[in-house]
């Protein structure tokens, strides 16, 4: 009896929730899209809310997909997106007479570290492909000592995972079968990476430019062997120098207006890109 | 019709016992329940690959396209780590439940009693952690590998964990045997070692295995400590030395970003099902060397 009662309280707290996020229609708006911008969208709107109580936010994952097809079918205001919408998601969207409106909000630029004592400061992406697919597993032959190296990756419930995978490792052809080496060592958090690449002499890593400190050496990437290696530096990702990077987009039913404006503007805003630093993505805006 | 005092205290007697036989069949019940959901959603991928390919295949991709789901070097880990922390918390484990059941003057008996059980409250992430900022560097340096995340430092660290385990259900086995053991063997002219070893030990040895048992399901289950530092590469290992992956620290680094429904997920049950069935084996080993004993 007890349980059940408590089913029922559960279940009226369930609907009263449902009710109120759903009937605010006018003060309240959907945000659905990428998971690797989830932890940012949150972010953004729970300083919101704290900002202007009135509004409510609600903020879900599901992939960048599925943030593009709900905008399309108007079943959310604002889409974030880690990768540009395509032709025929713009097709589908003028069927419904949505029209997206791209709006470059951060950019993720991901670092590749090494130990400070290691000699090998430069890679091409073929290089940190044969690597991480375990093609190259010695140092020297990219120029270091001669030591195993030691791969570490996210695991692969990690957005970082997956980019470093399609980007990296299989060079943005999506009939490529490149996977990470059975070896490599699969660590939980990116603070993880950078404390075992911090102590270890022959280990190499990937995470998000938040995570470098004095401990850890970043590497500088080109494009190929002809091409200047890049820094991975604030700078670099900004002007699209460094090539393990990209953008983030949020998307909007035309050029945002009322509520999803006041929150475009204060995702641009100085507060705004500040969160974006703070959830370790490159703010646009300086 | 009168309700006596007397009455009233039956019925109170029938309304406390029935709440106790639903206490005591829930727990059953929960197990059933816990082992259908697991059925339900792990047999599903096997639709996808076989039994066969499952538990011997040597690839764990899940989330690539199409997912290779083979677990064999999950289930070589686990086993790995298992058989080493064994090997490491049996004889100390064993050895100091010797020591207070019968070595010990009571005050140390004492102090060993309540380091032990300090011991077994230590949560596994602190455990994990301090084997990562401590031990994970030193076996690396020691053996001169690349990496520290090894599957000896996760055994070494479930060692920990096994040995209050073992050491109070082998203590308890020691004391449970009749003092006239002991005082035959003294009468006969034995010495202390010759009657701990020649009479104690076989006395208590059903005990002391079941002992041993419970300490190893302790291990395989553990998974916060083991994915902190065995680096969880999903290789077979070639030794101890190795960076592995086991089965529990699989699940819980990616049931999260699983998709419901997607072969990942099912595989990731069936992962728990293959679990679950090991460490349902081992606690029914400790039962029936219980059991023996009784």
């Amino acid at each position: 009896m007890v349980n059940f009662r408590k089913f029922i309280f559960g279940l009226l707290g369930v609907i009263f929730l449902v009710s109120i996020t759903g009937s605010g229609a006018k003060n309240s708006i959907q945000i659905k899209g990428s998971d690797t911008m989830v932890n940012l969208g949150q972010a953004w709107a729970e300083k919101y809310m704290e900002k202007y109580p009135g509004d409510f936010i609600a903020v879900t994952g599901g992939g960048s997909g599925t943030g593009l097809s709900s905008l399309i079918s108007a079943s959310c205001d604002i889409a974030m997106s880690s990768r540009n919408i395509k032709d025929k998601e713009i097709g589908l969207a003028k069927k419904k007479s949505v029209n997206p409106n791209e709006i470059i909000i951060a950019l993720d630029g991901l670092a590749v570290v090494v130990n400070p004592s290691n000699p090998v400061s430069e890679l091409t992406l073929d290089q940190l492909a044969g690597i991480f697919t375990g093609r190259i597993s010695n140092w020297r032959d990219v120029g270091g000592k001669d030591e195993k190296i030691v791969l570490l990756s996210r695991e692969v419930n990690s957005g970082t995972h997956v980019y470093f995978k399609e980007h990296v490792l299989r060079k943005n052809d999506p009939n490529s079968k490149e996977e990470f080496a059975p070896g490599a060592l699969m660590l939980s958090s990116s603070q993880a990476i950078a404390d075992e690449v911090a102590g270890n002499s022959s280990a190499i890593g990937y995470y998000g430019m938040g995570y470098i400190s004095a401990k850890q050496k970043p590497v500088a990437i080109a494009k190929d062997e002809k091409s200047e290696y890049v820094e991975p530096v604030i700078e670099n990702v900004i002007n699209n120098k460094y090539p393990i990077s990209r953008p983030l987009f949020l998307y909007t039913n035309g050029v945002p207006q009322g509520l999803v404006k006041k929150f475009v503007d204060f995702a641009l805003s100085k507060e705004g890109q500040d969160i974006v630093l703070a959830t370790d993505f490159v703010p646009i805006k300086r | 019709m009168w309700i006596t005092v007397k009455d009233m205290r039956k019925f109170k007697e029938i309304i406390i016992e029935k709440l106790i036989l639903i206490c005591g069949i829930a727990s059953i019940f929960f197990v059933a329940l816990i082992f259908l959901f697991l059925l339900k959603e792990g047999l599903a991928v096997f639709n996808i690959v076989s039994p066969f390919q499952f538990l011997f295949g040597k690839s764990w991709y899940p989330i690539s396209d199409p997912p290779q789901l083979g677990i064999l070097p999950l289930i070589l880990g686990s086993l790995l780590v298992t058989l080493g922390a064994a090997v490491i918390s049996i004889p100390i484990g064993v050895g100091c439940a010797i020591y207070i059941a019968e070595v010990a003057p009571l005050k140390i008996k004492e102090i060993l009693k309540a380091g032990i059980e300090l011991l077994a409250a230590i949560p596994s992430v602190v455990l994990g952690f301090i084997g990562m900022v401590t031990l994970v560097p030193i076996v690396k340096n020691i053996f001169h590998l690349p990496t520290g995340l090894t599957a000896l430092s996760g055994s070494i660290m479930l060692a920990f964990m096994a040995m209050p385990t073992i050491v109070s259900i082998a203590e308890d086995a020691l004391y449970s045997i009749p003092k006239t053991y002991k005082e035959g063997a003294f009468a006969l002219g034995a010495t202390h070692w010759q009657t701990i070893w020649r009479v104690m030990l076989p006395a208590a040895s059903s005990g002391i295995l079941a002992a041993i048992m419970l300490g190893i399901g302790r291990v395989i289950g553990e998974t916060m400590a083991v994915m902190m530092i065995t680096g969880n590469a999903a290789v077979i290992p070639s030794s101890i030395l190795a960076p592995v992956r086991t089965l529990t620290a699989t699940i819980a680094a990616e049931m999260g970003e699983a998709v419901v429904g997607s072969e990942h997920y099912f595989a990731l049950f069936a992962v728990g099902i293959v679990l679950f069935v090991i460490s349902f084996i081992i606690n029914v080993t400790a039962d029936l060397f219980l059991h023996k004993k009784q």
